[in-house]
């Protein structure tokens, strides 16, 4: 592995009396894919907010390439080269897809005028690198006309722009279809490939046991495992691991039922 | 995730027409790829309100030919029109951002009583100009800062800052005007409010505003981010915006600009009313909608709210010229606004 690109240490995030985390350790280092999971609830999505700067943590601290950071917000976070793909993708769907792509990085000359035929012809070459072209629709085309997979082809090109150096993807699979989650695959090992980091955030454990070179499971606001691949035989493993978790006496009849769902799949 | 599953990504649509589309150079085409095509289908709002006005005009032309092929006519639209301008404008960025500002006719009636106690003072009116953009600049940061970090509804907050500054300038003058007769021999006034070749000098200066409104709005950083924070805040905070920062620019937008138009309004009238900008509350709101920018925020139109603005200007002359009582221009006001929204409805669709 390489330099770390981001570690949080003893995050947490309290809304009132309730605690969303309680003191998350987690690193993303260079060219590795880090899948993260967890069940509904055990903090995935808080986590993910305060990665991206959206959400200021209770307490703890962010350290970006080594060095402690003060002030941290959403723009702070692009910063320092971690892009995010949102869940609901945050898109603003009455727009064209070349504002979307540069929506708080806007490409600008003289007193802030837009340089608009450069940000149309760099979304154009965005587009058609991650593969999401098409002949109905340009760069200058309303997102809310696009389908569900062309609008997470906008929210990826916008996170690849800049050459980012740690991709969130919360949830990216989420409502796709079969290609459209192949493609997203294809994009994750494409990014890993040219030696930049994900965090792979994911209901499916079967979908994170193929493409992450790290595991951390999440429950209830505290990190219950970190497994490197070599560590984990399989994705049943994990499931395993997290029922345990979830239910340390175990659930008479769970696994039993668990595994006959599976071969029928 | 086997291999035979995954998609050829460069050819997304399959080989045979990606290479169909390569050799055609033609990926990327789209009906709006005709420039006369693209400019009415990115224009529509505006193109709907102009059609409303020219359908209006030719409506009152026909009812009364003589009156409305005279100059006269047009030359007093043309000397208020401007006023309303300044203010209609920005009012299209503060739609669009998703808010509204009932408190521009307060904004209006302090900046310009800046102005004439400047200029009644013996300043020159250059200075009282400064003075009243300073004014509206600042009143339009309390305002947006009320309502922004106030975190209040920008609605009731606007609604109330609007009584709050009139009653202001209403109980310091106890509803005394003041005359400013000093004012027509001043190069101010010259450069602002007289005639070249019988047109109004005013209506220069609006066009001049609406065009650089219009580039600001599309063409700026500014407009951008006022459009992507009416669309969706949440995802214009989650890209690095800050969206307060934001907001509270469009309100001091509109200070600005009604600071200028009350500035304009004293300047026609050569008189200082404590009721100055009162009027104008209605007929401006009016002619954001009519011009074709929608309630929900994230789109609007310039262009259109300048069409608009000239469509409401034309109402209440032309109702009187075509020889109805002046009975009938509230009516027509309200018909006006409704064939119009109920066209806007049918000519943009709402992407959620």
């Amino acid at each position: 592995m390489g330099e770390r690109i981001i570690e949080l240490r003893d995050i947490t995030k309290s809304y009132g009396q309730v605690y969303a985390l309680g003191g998350v350790n987690l690193s993303v280092d260079r060219g590795e894919v880090v899948g993260l999971i967890g069940d509904n609830g055990a903090g995935k999505s808080t986590l993910i907010k305060i990665l991206s700067g959206v959400v200021k943590p209770t307490s703890g601290e962010i350290l970006v390439r080594g060095k402690p950071v003060s002030g941290w917000s959403a723009a702070r976070s692009r910063d320092a080269g971690i892009e995010t793909v949102f869940q609901d993708r945050a898109l603003a769907v009455q727009q064209t897809i070349v504002r979307n792509i540069f929506m708080g990085r806007e490409l600008t000359g003289f007193m802030g005028w837009l340089k608009v035929s450069k940000e149309i012809a760099e979304a154009s070459r965005l587009m058609r690198e991650i593969g999401f072209t098409s002949k109905v629709f340009t760069p200058q085309s309303i997102v809310g006309q696009l389908s569900g997979g062309e609008r997470q082809g906008v929210a990826i090109a916008r996170a690849i722009y800049k050459q980012a150096e740690l991709i969130i993807l919360d949830e990216p699979t989420t409502a796709l279809s079969l290609t459209e989650t192949a493609k997203v695959f294809h994009f994750v090992r494409q990014v890993r490939a040219s030696g930049r980091s994900i965090l792979f955030i994911g209901h499916n454990i079967h979908h994170v046991f193929d493409i992450a070179d790290r595991f951390v499971v999440l429950d209830r606001g505290k990190v219950a495992l970190t497994a490197d691949r070599s560590e984990v035989k399989s994705a049943d493993d994990l499931i395993n691991f997290m029922e345990d978790v979830a239910h340390p006496g175990g659930l008479p009849g769970l696994h039993e039922a668990d595994e006959a769902e599976q071969r029928a799949q | 995730m086997s291999k035979a599953m995954e998609p050829d990504l460069q050819t997304p649509l399959g080989r045979a027409s990606g290479k169909a589309a390569r050799e055609s150079g033609k990926e990327w085409s789209h009906p709006s790829d005709n420039w006369l095509r693209g400019f009415v289908l990115d224009n529509r709002a505006a193109l709907g309100t102009l059609a409303v006005f020219i359908v209006m005009m030719a409506v009152f032309m026909i009812a009364n030919p003589t009156v409305f092929t005279t100059w006269y006519l047009y030359s007093s639209v043309l000397t208020t029109l401007p006023v309303a301008l300044f203010v209609v404008v920005p009012l299209v960025f503060v739609v669009t951002c998703g808010e509204i500002d009932l408190s521009f006719p307060a904004t209006m009636g302090l900046a310009s009583w800046v102005f004439a106690l400047v200029v009644q003072a013996g300043y020159d009116p250059f200075l009282g100009i400064v003075a009243a953009l300073v004014t509206g600049t600042l009143l339009g940061f309390l305002v947006g800062s009320l309502v922004v970090y106030g975190g209040l509804s920008s609605l009731i907050a606007t609604l109330g800052m609007n009584f709050l500054l009139r009653g202001l300038i209403q109980i310091i003058n106890e509803g005394k005007s003041t005359a400013l007769t000093n004012l027509a021999d001043s190069t101010a006034y010259k450069i602002f409010s007289s005639q070249v070749g019988g047109i109004p000098v005013q209506i220069f200066w609006a066009i001049a505003f609406v065009v650089f409104s219009a580039l600001l709005f599309n063409r700026h950083r500014f407009g951008a981010q006022v459009k992507v924070v009416g669309d969706n805040p949440d995802s214009a905070k989650q890209m690095g915006i800050d969206v307060k920062l934001v907001r509270v620019k469009v309100f001091v937008f509109t200070g600005i600009g009604a600071a200028i138009a009350g500035t304009f309004s004293v300047m026609i009238n050569f008189t200082w009313w404590p009721t100055a900008g009162d009027g104008y509350l209605l007929p401006v709101l009016a002619s954001v909608f009519v011009g074709g920018t929608p309630t929900w925020g994230g789109i609007g139109t310039v262009v259109g709210g300048a069409i608009g603005a000239v469509t409401v200007s034309f109402i209440q002359t032309g109702v009187v010229a075509a020889g109805l009582s002046g009975f009938y221009v509230q009516f027509f006001n309200g018909l006006i606004i409704i064939l119009s929204l109920l066209g806007h409805k049918w000519n943009q669709a709402r992407y959620r």
